[in-house]
């Protein structure tokens, strides 16, 4: 079982607290491995909040066929991020040569299009450096979308840290909201891919837990989107499912909840919505997922969800300060970042039950 | 001594023998009076016998006449070996035994094809047999607790719209309907089928339809029933019952004249119509009805004098699939007001997947249901020929079908039901369950039915006198001392409790692989342990 985390704050913080959110759950995983997408980004990236910035990790000869491929694309270098790693000897991590956070000016031609078109610009971008990358093994490109940047390796979480040096708080990378996992996926063969939080065109999503509909799920979801590829884990088909929902149909985010784990039709008869929820229900029957799961996603505005599924065989548990809203796999993790909060108003959300934060951070509860 | 001719019919001859004891016979007659075919008749022997009784021989004579019980070297009159002799001599003194030697089906065709009722004798071989549920929920996510935990065992039936087209509009933060999308129910995943009033007496269907009564009203169970070709009483037609029925139209279009008049009048609508084109018993040959079953009541609901009636192969007037789209679904969709789903059943055949692919693409996406029946189906008469030696078994037709949607994005848009052979060895929930892994939404079954009403029928030659009026079990015949024969409340129960346990162990593997709601498509659950069966189907093979 994952333990997965996120925090989301009026202030910007370090990845250091997405860390200490997640050390104290070690128990339950497996240590192998850490990701984390940042979204609403301060320090060096301030800047260029509305300019997408790639994130990947390579080879020295993937890093040129990237920077070719950019170059004849028109997109235009603002700005980069190379860390220095802190390569001590002992450190569990299995790091890639080179990590590159660069932001970049559209083509010309399309500055002044509408986001909707930049938006399938810089998905077809990633898919086309992603294919590139692949077919010649020389590195991963996580997320290409303005103000997000993705980190992704295997090893110890803590020797992750060390390596980018991460404890160090020094500013220079920070962020209003994080999503975060600290292990490998364990289910399928460990690539760098396959572990979450998963990204696509703004929408971010880790899971914990087991889609047991993953062949149903992905069976259909290949032929939705172009963007829906790798399928390396089961938990990938929530983002698709996600994106598919409020991205591609355009509805409202409480009917999510009722494609991935729908009502009982017992229940939908006895609602006023009932044709709709059927109509819903059999129409993405090929998106519904069983099996134990809790996800915690955050949206292209900023917002934060977290739900279960249908039985409610996985824990979250949703904690809040002033200025913070955290949701953790268990609570450890949030006594760890945020001690002094008030623990009775914790949210231990029910299987029928999405949590939304927003953002000026109110959280919403609602059944489906 | 006697002189015999090699071509003279002899007990060797036939498929099954009667045994018969005669110093336990009483003579009471009652296997005689019982046996519908005419199998076994009263006679005597003549038993002469020399001995002696002395160390020295010293013959004596006996001679004694002896009445006994007789079987009828006829192929006309062969046993079938339904063994009612057996069930009702109180003394165990008869019963018919398989006769492996026989010469019967080489000596049958004198008047023309053989025809018989039931499923295939030649190719009842099960596939399913080697296919396990094999991915079962263990440490990385739970197993369900097939007692505590809620299920959702349903299944859509109706043309379901992809989600981009649903008629929706955002009203107030909430999506509201536009207008009216195609009429979807969500039934439950086993359909009682498409066996006739007329193939079955009318006792025998009215079981059948009050145990799908009884599972609706007492036990939760959305259950649906199939007519058959032939119609239905008025008053069903007329009743709140008919919710619980599929009409079938097929080739004959026997009934519909009935139930068209019966319109105006009914109550509710029906739960579907089932446009039948092929059955998978005997593909591209239509219904047949011999005459010695076209009883008066028959006659009166189809409308049709006492006459052996042969259904076209064809429906009239349709030629092609586009034609029978736009003809038939859409002139039975209008009926009744395009509230009604309309469904299509085919014999399974190498053309399959040809036939959904080009109702998966109809532009009136009107077609809400296919189904498949595979050459395991039963039938109440067809030439053996068809029966043995033409169709195609219904696993990797299903499976094929759904991977043909899958590979165009289309899966679920039209339900895919597949039947024939369901249930053949006795479970239908692990035959069920397995087809809904492989990409049914839902199974039927038909015989099963009629077993569990009392048929002795199976497919390894046994009775399948479902053709001659003589059905012994009072099942399939019109003849009114025969059809009281079968208890319907006791036959009702039989079926009901049935579905109960069907319910019980469907559970009982949903639980396993973690699913609450039918796994349709799940193939990752399966495992096969015969390599060709895994690698045509596309799931794991394992030894």
């Amino acid at each position: 079982m994952c333990r997965i985390g996120s925090i989301k704050s009026k202030v910007a913080f370090s990845p250091s607290k997405a860390l200490y959110l997640m050390l104290p759950q070690q128990e339950g995983h497996d240590n192998s491995g850490f990701a984390m997408v940042m979204q609403d980004l301060y320090g060096i990236f301030t800047p260029y909040k509305d300019k997408p910035l790639l994130s990947l990790a390579c080879t020295q000869r993937g890093a040129q066929m990237v920077e070719d491929f950019m170059d004849s694309h028109n997109f235009e270098q603002l700005a980069e991020w190379i860390p220095v790693p802190n390569n001590q000897p002992g450190l569990d991590i299995k790091a890639m040569p080179y990590y590159i956070f660069r932001n970049y000016d559209y083509p010309e031609y399309y500055r002044d299009k509408p986001m909707a078109e930049k938006e399938e610009l810089l998905l077809d971008i990633r898919l086309k450096l992603r294919k590139i990358l692949e077919d010649a093994d020389e590195g991963y490109v996580y997320s290409f979308w303005p103000d997000v940047l993705t980190l992704k390796e295997i090893g110890d979480p803590r020797d992750i840290a060390t390596y980018f040096r991460l404890w160090d708080d020094n500013g220079c990378l920070m962020a209003k909201s994080i999503v975060v996992q600290c292990r490998q996926n364990t289910n399928y063969d460990i690539v760098r891919y396959a572990a979450h939080p998963f990204f696509l065109q703004g929408y971010t999503l880790c899971a914990n837990g087991e889609n047991t509909f993953y062949t149903k799920n992905k069976e259909f979801q290949k032929s939705l989107h172009r963007g829906y590829v790798g399928f390396e884990s089961d938990s990938q088909n929530f983002l698709y499912t996600l994106h598919y929902v409020l991205h591609e149909l355009k509805w409202p985010i409480k009917y999510y909840k009722h494609v991935i784990t729908p009502l009982p039709f017992g229940e939908i008869e006895q609602r006023e919505d009932k044709e709709v929820l059927k109509a819903i229900r059999q129409s993405l029957a090929n998106l519904e997922i069983n099996g134990p799961n809790t996800i915690i996603a955050s949206l292209p505005d900023g917002r934060m969800i977290t739900c279960c599924d249908s039985k409610k065989l996985r824990p979250v548990v949703v904690g809040q300060t002033e200025d913070t809203v955290a949701i953790a796999s268990e609570v450890c993790g949030l006594n760890e970042i945020m001690p002094e909060r008030d623990m009775t108003k914790d949210i231990y959300p029910n299987e029928r039950e999405v949590v939304v934060i927003d953002n000026d951070l109110e959280v919403q509860r609602w059944k489906q | 001594m006697e002189a015999i001719k090699s071509q003279d019919i002899g007990k060797a001859d036939l498929k099954w023998n009667i045994e018969y004891l005669p110093e336990r016979c009483t003579m009471c007659g009652s296997c005689i009076a019982t046996c519908t075919l005419g199998a076994i008749e009263a006679g005597v022997v003549r038993v002469d016998k020399t001995y002696s009784e002395d160390f020295q021989p010293t013959p004596l004579r006996t001679h004694r006449t002896i009445p006994v019980i007789k079987q009828v070297k006829s192929i006309a009159n062969a046993c079938v070996g339904c063994g009612m002799c057996e069930k009702v001599c109180p003394n165990n003194a008869i019963h018919p035994v398989r006769n492996r030697d026989n010469r019967q089906t080489l000596l049958s065709r004198d008047a023309g094809p053989i025809k018989r009722g039931g499923r295939t004798n030649l190719n009842a071989q099960r596939t399913l047999d080697h296919i396990i549920v094999g991915r079962i929920s263990q440490m990385t996510d739970p197993s369900l607790d097939s007692i505590r935990h809620t299920f959702d065992i349903r299944a859509p039936f109706g043309r379901v719209l992809p989600a981009e087209k649903l008629p929706f509009v955002l009203k107030d933060g909430k999506l509201v309907m536009a207008h009216k999308a195609p009429p979807v129910r969500w039934i439950y995943p086993l359909i009682f089928s498409d066996m006739s009033i007329g193939a079955l007496s009318t006792r025998a269907w009215e079981a059948v339809s009050m145990a799908v009564a009884y599972l609706n009203e007492k036990c939760g169970l959305p259950v649906r029933m199939s007519s058959g070709e032939g119609g239905m009483p008025s008053k069903l037609l007329e009743s709140e019952q008919l919710k619980y029925m599929i009409l079938q139209i097929a080739s004959g279009h026997f009934g519909w004249n009935r139930i068209i008049k019966a319109m105006p009048r009914m109550k509710v609508d029906p739960a579907g119509v089932l446009i039948k084109i092929g059955q998978g018993a005997k593909p591209g040959d239509g219904g047949l009805l011999q005459a010695a079953k076209v009883a008066e009541h028959v006659q009166a609901i189809r409308g049709v004098p006492k006459a052996t009636l042969s259904s076209p192969p064809n429906h009239q007037g349709l030629y092609s699939i586009e034609e029978s789209v736009q003809k038939m679904h859409l002139s039975l969709n209008a009926a009744f007001g395009f509230r009604v789903p309309v469904a299509i059943k085919c014999a399974a055949s190498a053309t399959s997947v040809s036939v959904y692919n080009n109702l998966l693409r109809d532009p009136y996406q009107i077609c809400g249901g296919f189904f498949i029946d595979g050459i395991q189906g039963g039938t109440g008469a067809a030439n053996e020929i068809s029966l043995d030696h033409t169709g195609h078994p219904i696993v990797s037709k299903i499976r094929d079908c759904y991977l043909a949607a899958v590979k165009q994005g289309l899966q679920g848009q039209i339900p895919l039901y597949g039947g024939g052979g369901m249930g053949m060895t006795g479970n239908a929930a692990a035959d069920a369950f397995k087809m809904i892994c492989l990409g049914a939404n839902g199974v039927f079954v038909g015989k099963m039915l009629i077993q569990l009403l009392g048929c002795v029928g199976n497919e390894e030659g046994h009775c399948n006198a479902c053709n001659t009026g003589k059905c012994p079990t009072g099942i399939c015949t019109q003849d009114p001392r025969l059809v009281k024969r079968l208890d319907i409340d006791r036959g009702a129960q039989k079926i009901v409790d049935y579905v109960l346990t069907f319910d019980k162990e469907l559970r009982k593997l949903m639980a396993p692989i973690g699913n609450s709601s039918l796994p349709v498509g799940r193939s990752d659950a399966l495992v096969s342990t015969d390599k060709a069966i895994a690698e045509q189907l596309g799931i794991q093979y394992v030894c």
